[in-house]
């Protein structure tokens, strides 16, 4: 069986500056990965380009086997269609540092939009599943209200049901507890660790190295557009061997 | 000092006394002139409601009604397409949509109007076919297909177009991007998310200034009466030049024109209720709440 990430050289620069300087990684089916790295490293930029929000300069990234918004004849590399792309993209779900939640839909209506409009799901089918995955969030009562008017961290709970119900193979987190007020971040947390005790597959950027500690099941440092350290969460966390690793672990935690 | 802790203090509001004497003067000024009006010898009053209610009047206001609600759903339709023309990646589209907006908006919407109603002279026949070809497959006289009114129309719609592109654009651009990341992210195609995400989003900003638009393309159309189209403005003008009661026609149309612009506007308040859904927290959805508010003196 393939590798559900597969990342060879990954490339990316905006004008002058390079932000991804050649970046190998792989993630296996069901693994739980944390990105750690001081700001401007590239690890969100990294994110985004696995689901082609960013376009890779070189490199090659595989998901789930096939090429990320490429595909492969004739010895080159052909842009795929835009609506090729947004196909893969279906199959990959990402929660965003500030929730990006549709804030003239309803709970509810965030979670079914792209099901029915993208799927093409029945709308009562789309709305059963829907208040499921709210129930798993711990949002039940929540399905009428907007955006607006629920915490940061139940928007947050709101975009990951969102995101799930796609039934994505792959979950990608950008940061997704960082525009939160402290005591907020243990739910949107408790939501990540079911999702990944469930199996999912998880790429999670994050400052919350205590998360990374308990739940990843491998730790990556960046910095400088590279991977500097990678192992288990005791290693790179408790027991890092480079010296820039040492200097971020100790200013965090 | 018995009461240490001052809970019986008195106090003097502070006086504003030339609030009441600048609003004692308007009121006697503005009451002069509606007196004058009233009590001149020199406008006679039967004319005025005579005509108010005179088919051909109240037939050229359905009109002027009609043209309005047209041209203003062609010209938001041309909106919508030049602005996302000029939001677009390809150079061709969005130097066509800069050139439209400047042109139709450089001009005067009276030149444009008296534009159209002479295009037959500089086209006599209208075709549709293959250019630099002779495939031909509708030919025309160009007077039959345009009409006074459908020209009035062309340029009212295209003029309208211009405009409200601008503010399409604006709204377009007032949603976060992040809001088209999310839809991207969720495999929605972009006209999808323009669609069901960007657009209902931007109608928030878009609707005040539309809003406006509406009232002015109502007035604007009395500019067709030099197409001779028997609009509102043009049906009492070429009564008070069988009558010259001049003055009385204009009081007759601008009395039309405020009761159109009025009953126009009420769905403004409406469609901003729409789209206002989700924008304000639970409880605060009264828009008058905050214009009721009384500045504290």
């Amino acid at each position: 069986m393939t590798n559900m990430i597969e990342a060879i050289g990954v490339r990316k620069h905006f004008g002058s500056n390079q932000v991804l300087k050649g970046i190998d990684l792989t993630v296996s089916r069901g693994e739980v990965l944390c990105l750690l790295g001081p700001s401007g490293s590239g690890k969100s930029t990294f994110l985004r380009c696995i689901n082609h929000l960013e376009i890779i300069d070189g490199g090659r990234l595989y998901v789930d086997g096939s090429l990320m918004g490429f595909e492969e004849h004739g010895g080159k590399l052909h842009e795929m269609k835009l609506s090729a792309i947004a196909k893969q993209r279906a199959d990959i779900g990402m929660v965003f540092q500030r929730f990006n939640l549709f804030p003239h839909l309803t709970a509810l209506e965030n979670i079914i939009e792209a099901p029915v409009g993208v799927r093409g799901v029945s709308k009562s089918e789309a709305v059963a599943r829907a208040k499921d995955l709210l129930e798993q969030v711990g949002l039940s009562d929540k399905a009428d209200h907007f955006p607006a008017q629920l915490s940061g961290g139940q928007q947050q709970r709101v975009a990951i049901a969102r995101a799930l119900a796609m039934e994505p193979k792959l979950m990608l987190f950008d940061e997704p507890t960082s525009a939160l007020d402290p005591e907020l971040v243990g739910d949107v947390l408790d939501v990540m660790r079911k999702l990944a005790e469930s199996g999912m597959t998880m790429i999670v950027v994050t400052h919350e190295i205590g998360f990374a500690r308990e739940v990843a099941d491998r730790v990556v440092f960046m910095d400088g557009g590279v991977v500097v350290e990678q192992g288990s969460p005791a290693q790179v966390i408790d027991n890092p061997q480079n010296e820039r690793t040492k200097a971020f672990i100790n200013s965090v935690l | 000092m018995s009461d240490q802790r001052h809970t019986n203090d008195v106090v003097v509001k502070l006086k504003h006394p030339w609030r009441w004497i600048s609003a004692a003067l308007l009121v006697l000024i503005g009451g002069a002139f509606v007196y004058s009006l009233v009590s001149s010898p020199n406008i006679n009053h039967d004319i005025i409601f005579k005509y108010l209610f005179n088919g051909k009047v109240i037939d050229a206001a359905i009109l002027t009604v009609v043209l309005t609600i047209v041209s203003m759903t062609i010209g938001t339709i041309l909106a919508v397409i030049f602005a996302v023309m000029r939001l677009s990646a390809n150079p061709i589209l969005k130097a066509i949509a800069v050139l439209y907006v400047g042109f139709f908006r450089g001009t005067p919407l009276l030149l444009q109007i008296v534009f159209w109603g002479y295009l037959g002279i500089i086209y006599p026949t209208i075709q549709l076919g293959i250019p630099f070809t002779d495939v031909v497959w509708f030919s025309e006289k160009t007077s039959l297909v345009l009409t006074s009114i459908t020209a009035g129309i062309i340029a009212l719609s295209l003029n309208e177009g211009a405009y409200a592109a601008e503010i399409v654009r604006a709204g377009i651009l007032s949603v976060d991007a992040g809001q088209t990341e999310a839809a991207k992210s969720l495999g929605m195609s972009s006209g999808y998310t323009l669609r069901r995400i960007v657009l209902p989003q931007a109608m928030r900003v878009i609707i005040p200034p539309m809003g406006n638009e509406f009232i002015s393309m109502l007035k604007s159309t009395s500019l067709l009466q030099v197409v001779s189209v028997m609009e509102l403005y043009a049906r009492t003008s070429q009564i008070s030049s069988q009558n010259l009661a001049q003055v009385e026609l204009l009081v007759v149309a601008g009395f039309w024109y405020l009761v159109m612009t009025t009953v126009l506007s009420w769905p403004q308040s409406y469609l901003e209720k729409r789209y206002g859904r989700g924008f304000q927290p639970s409880g605060s959805g009264n828009r008058w709440f905050g214009l009721n508010r009384k500045v504290s003196a």
